[in-house]
């Protein structure tokens, strides 16, 4: 076996080319179908509420709705207590969108600023900072949410976006912390730096642009994660139940029997919405992969940046450690299993 | 110091970081297990306040440090304190009930989903653009979808319609629990619908992971020497293409493992499954806070344990590691 193990992902390089044609049309297809259906979603979220044909909350007083069937007067049928399931979805989709969107926005911006706070650094700084997000990496996190949140006496859609948000960053500042640490030696950074160039300059200016496609990708991740988490938190009853969200439509058609009554009218609808909401943000990671690094696309090879992934590792540009930081580096998985590269 | 030691250590600072978080959470958070008993018997005296107190444990005397100290030692000796759900009983008796049932069904269905996946990925990348690669679009709505929701629908169809599985619950009525046939088997049959669906949920993502680093790996110049060398397709694949494929698999395996083990404790809840998952929900809508506590301790040293296991596997796969331990 030679001595470069699979672990050496490649750097991805954002090309920007000319702007010729439309930018769609060079998109990959994966990212266009992801856009689309993300698009549809995003236009539900928005509009859905304003359009929607009941109250979601109005019960019916009639005894024959109660979970009737889908049909011409409510298209997903009716709950037990004679709720239109359909309006009921599109303000969940609103709901569950708004919050899975924030707390991906505050969580990559609390990664990036951990992962290049890292990078620049070095030293103890940036073992501490790793050991942390290791440490965050191997706790499971929904128990932990279910703790933070279980201990709330109220819940609502605000703390939720806080602890999934704080408890959200780790994945997002390990990979970005490599990618910092692989273009801080190139050229055009140590350019700017002889050019008397502020560190913060440094940063905003010539760090963060280059990273545009990983930072998109860890954004797109952390929605994601947010997305599940959130709905699974509801489903165990861990949110704000007098609220629409997919997550509490799915608490309430369990709680309430929808399953053994067959009302599959109840359950399915939001459960497709998560799932397609999911699809339409893998495709266009994947998507986004393949337009920041060309050679995935040649290879067909399509990467969807999962927490699941081995975080690409460049030991070559690691910069020289003491003994002290040593130490720290020294119980992370891949930092042991590619220190002996490090030696000379 | 060797790779194993030094992991142990990370796992020992780990479980240090969780014990710590379990013991803040409580005292920084408003609410206590005191005021949700007196919540739930509205006519109790208030001087039943104190008396709860001192018999929960939940009184916090003496200083921070004072109380962190005797927390530890209750936690070593697996003393999580008295239940409030099912009162007098203490923690450690229900979640001494509950976890065989998870470990066996959640263990087994994740180890077989990774190998499976991993296979299956195998084959894909290598047969790259064959009919399992036309199959990746689909799975990665298997991948998206919630584990619960995956659970409903297999219940919707394969017990409720089809009638083929039992709905739910980890064995048949008036099967008496132990070591006796009846109930072994019913214990099993109960459990393949659930098992079945934490295999096909997390099988997805493995095998798409499998898949991506065997495309990389075939493309390195030692495979094609060994395909040059005229060796059998088969041996280039297993011993040269997966055998390196596989490592940064494992990585990845241990790092999702949370994830894993999370989501497949939420879908025992839908299949009314006697696990953790199930007391989980209990725990969380009585306000149950000694129980959930001990639930979040359990499942993080879980995934502890299993990361050190497969540290091990790690060690007897990759050279790496293993020169570590013998220096």
């Amino acid at each position: 076996m030679t001595a470069a193990p699979p672990l050496v992902a490649e750097v991805p390089v954002l090309t920007v080319r000319p702007a010729r044609g439309g930018r769609w049309q060079r998109l990959p297809l994966k990212a266009k179908a992801g856009a689309v259906l993300l698009g549809i979603f995003a236009l539900a979220g928005i509009f859905g509420p304003l359009v929607s044909p009941y109250d979601p909350s109005f019960q019916s007083p009639s005894l024959s709705l109660s979970m009737h069937a889908p049909y011409g007067a409510h298209w997903l049928g009716t709950t037990q207590s004679g709720q239109d399931v359909f309006s009921q979805l599109l303000f969940g989709i609103r709901l569950t969108l708004e919050l899975a969107v924030v707390v991906g926005a505050i969580a990559t911006a609390l990664s990036v600023i951990v992962g290049v706070t890292a990078a620049f650094l070095g030293g103890l700084w940036d073992d501490l900072l790793s050991l942390t997000s290791n440490v965050f990496l191997v706790i499971p996190s929904l128990p932990l949410l279910i703790l933070l949140l279980g201990y709330l006496p109220q819940q609502g859609q605000t703390p939720t976006i806080i602890v999934l948000a704080a408890l959200g960053w780790p994945w997002g500042a390990r990979v970005i912390r490599a990618q910092t640490l692989a273009i801080r030696n190139r050229d055009f950074v140590a350019a700017s730096r002889e050019t008397g160039e502020r560190t913060w300059r440094i940063i905003a200016f010539e760090i963060v642009p280059n990273e545009v496609s990983l930072i998109a990708a860890s954004f797109v991740n952390t929605v994601l994660y947010a997305i599940g988490a959130s709905v699974a938190l509801a489903f165990i009853g861990l949110a704000d139940l007098n609220s629409w969200s997919l997550g509490t439509i799915l608490y309430w058609a369990q709680s309430q029997q929808a399953l053994t009554l067959g009302a599959w009218w109840w359950f399915v609808p939001p459960g497709i919405a998560v799932a397609l909401i999911g699809t339409g943000l893998v495709l266009l990671n994947t998507g986004i992969d393949e337009l920041g690094n060309p050679r995935l696309r040649d290879a067909r090879a399509s990467r969807s940046a999962r927490p699941a992934d081995p975080t690409p590792v460049w030991q070559q540009e690691t910069p020289p450690r003491g003994p002290l930081t040593r130490l720290a580096a020294s119980f992370s998985r891949s930092a042991l299993l590619s220190e002996q590269r490090e030696r000379p | 110091m060797s790779f194993i030691l030094r992991r142990l250590a990370f796992y020992v600072g780990a479980a240090w970081v969780a014990l710590t978080l379990n013991f803040l959470i409580p005292r920084a958070m408003p609410g206590n297990a005191v005021q949700s008993i007196m919540a739930k018997f509205p006519n109790l005296q208030p001087a039943a306040y104190r008396a709860l107190e001192a018999m929960l444990g939940v009184g916090h005397p003496g200083s921070l440090w004072h109380q962190y100290v005797s927390y530890l030692g209750d936690v070593f000796r697996l003393n999580f304190g008295t239940d409030v759900l099912e009162f007098p009983a203490q923690v450690s008796t229900l979640l001494a009930e509950t976890i065989p049932w998870t470990l066996i069904l959640v263990g087994t269905a994740t180890v077989m989903a990774f190998a499976i996946g991993t296979g299956l990925g195998i084959i894909a990348g290598w047969r790259h653009g064959g009919w399992l690669d036309r199959l990746l679009p689909g799975l990665m709505f298997f991948q998206a979808v919630p584990y619960f929701f995956l659970a409903l629908i297999m219940i919707e169809v394969l017990a409720v319609r089809a009638n083929i599985f039992p709905i739910g619950q980890g064995y048949g009525e008036g099967v008496v629990p132990g070591w006796n046939a009846p109930f072994i088997g019913s214990a099993i049959y109960h459990s393949l619908l659930p098992a079945f669906t934490i295999v096909i949920t997390s099988m997805a993502g493995w095998m798409l992971q499998m898949r991506n680093v065997m495309i990389t790996t075939i493309g390195e110049d030692y495979v094609v020497a060994a395909q040059a060398k005229g060796l059998r397709p088969s041996r280039v694949v297993l011993t040269y293409a997966a055998r390196n494929a596989i490592l940064p698999q494992l990585q990845g395996f241990g790092l999702a493992l949370g994830f894993v083990v999370s989501g497949a404790i939420i879908m025992e809840i839908v299949f009314s499954y006697p696990g953790i998952g199930l007391l989980l929900l209990n725990a969380v809508n009585a306000k149950d806070y000694p129980l959930m506590q001990a639930i979040f301790l359990v499942i993080t040293f879980a995934v502890l344990i299993s990361n050190l296991i497969l540290d091990f596997v790690i060690v007897a796969f990759d050279p790496r590691a293993r020169t570590k331990e013998a220096v």
